[in-house]
């Protein structure tokens, strides 16, 4: 995808209040094919092509997409599985 | 060498040369990811299944690729998570590279057919992509389009490698978790 330029990674330690939403973003690199970001959100999200399409836009264009949100554990098992895909993904505070 | 939708799988022509490549890349990513830096996790806490000690961010940038930070600025988060889920990362991808490896023997002499059920051919997008983000990074791509200088054996190989993945996923439909 595009350069992976400088990226504002989220401020963590600001704020943070536990009823507040756990996310997990996926962040733009330079390496994965467009098409393989796609597939990879279809098959671990069970997201509709179109649906996957739009986030690995957004990933592309924006820099980063929120993909999926929940309670930590689940972001972080979540973020695991992209990892294990070869995406660069994080998880965050809403 | 092109992938082929079959009613089981995949299947791909090799000739002995693009088997051989494919080999040499399976066997970089097995020692990238065997090296020196494997996490160092207790045996005695491994067997009776005691979380496993610190495991620290890997200092080549090709493994912190593959083993990214999982909270952006937060190390300590970071680092936990690296503790619980790094080693079964890595052995998913041991294994995909390995398997791989023992596809392709039988190909080295004189080339043939790679024939891949629908797991298989899961495995070999893993481990393909793996391979691709490892060379990207020592490449230093850094954009869309980026020019690849043409002579450099490496990204002879990168470029390849991406059209060989895009020939997979043309043949794949995602199965979902």
């Amino acid at each position: 995808m595009t350069a992976p330029a400088e990226l504002d990674l989220p401020d963590l330690d600001q704020d943070v209040t536990p009823d507040r939403p756990w996310i997990t973003i996926v962040w733009n690199d330079p390496i994965n094919l467009m098409s393989y970001v796609t597939f990879v959100l279809m098959e671990l999200f069970g997201y509709s092509r179109e649906k996957a399409h739009a986030l690995m836009l957004d990933v592309h264009e924006k820099g980063r997409a929120v993909v999926s949100n929940g309670t930590r554990e689940q972001m972080e098992h979540d973020v695991a599985r992209l990892h294990a895909r070869g995406l660069w993904a994080t998880v965050a505070q809403d | 060498m092109r992938f082929k939708k079959t009613r089981r799988g995949v299947e791909a022509k090799l000739d002995p040369v693009e088997a051989e490549v494919l080999a040499q890349c399976a066997t970089e990513l097995l020692d990238l990811l065997g090296s020196a830096e494997e996490p160092s996790g207790d045996p005695l806490a491994a067997l009776v299944g005691l979380p496993p000690g610190e495991v620290v961010k890997p200092s080549d940038p090709a493994l912190a690729r593959l083993f990214p930070d999982a909270y952006g600025g937060d190390d300590e988060a970071s680092a936990d998570f690296r503790r619980y889920t790094e080693s079964d990362l890595r052995a998913g991808k041991r294994a995909a590279a390995s398997d791989a490896l023992v596809q392709l023997q039988p190909l080295l002499a004189g080339g043939g057919k790679l024939v891949l059920d629908r797991d298989d051919a899961d495995s070999w997008l893993g481990w393909l992509n793996d391979i691709r983000l490892v060379l990207g990074t020592r490449l230093d791509v850094r954009e869309d389009d980026d020019e690849l200088e043409p002579e450099d054996q490496l990204a002879v190989v990168y470029s390849w490698l991406g059209w060989l993945q895009e020939s997979l996923l043309s043949c794949l439909d995602p199965r979902s978790a």
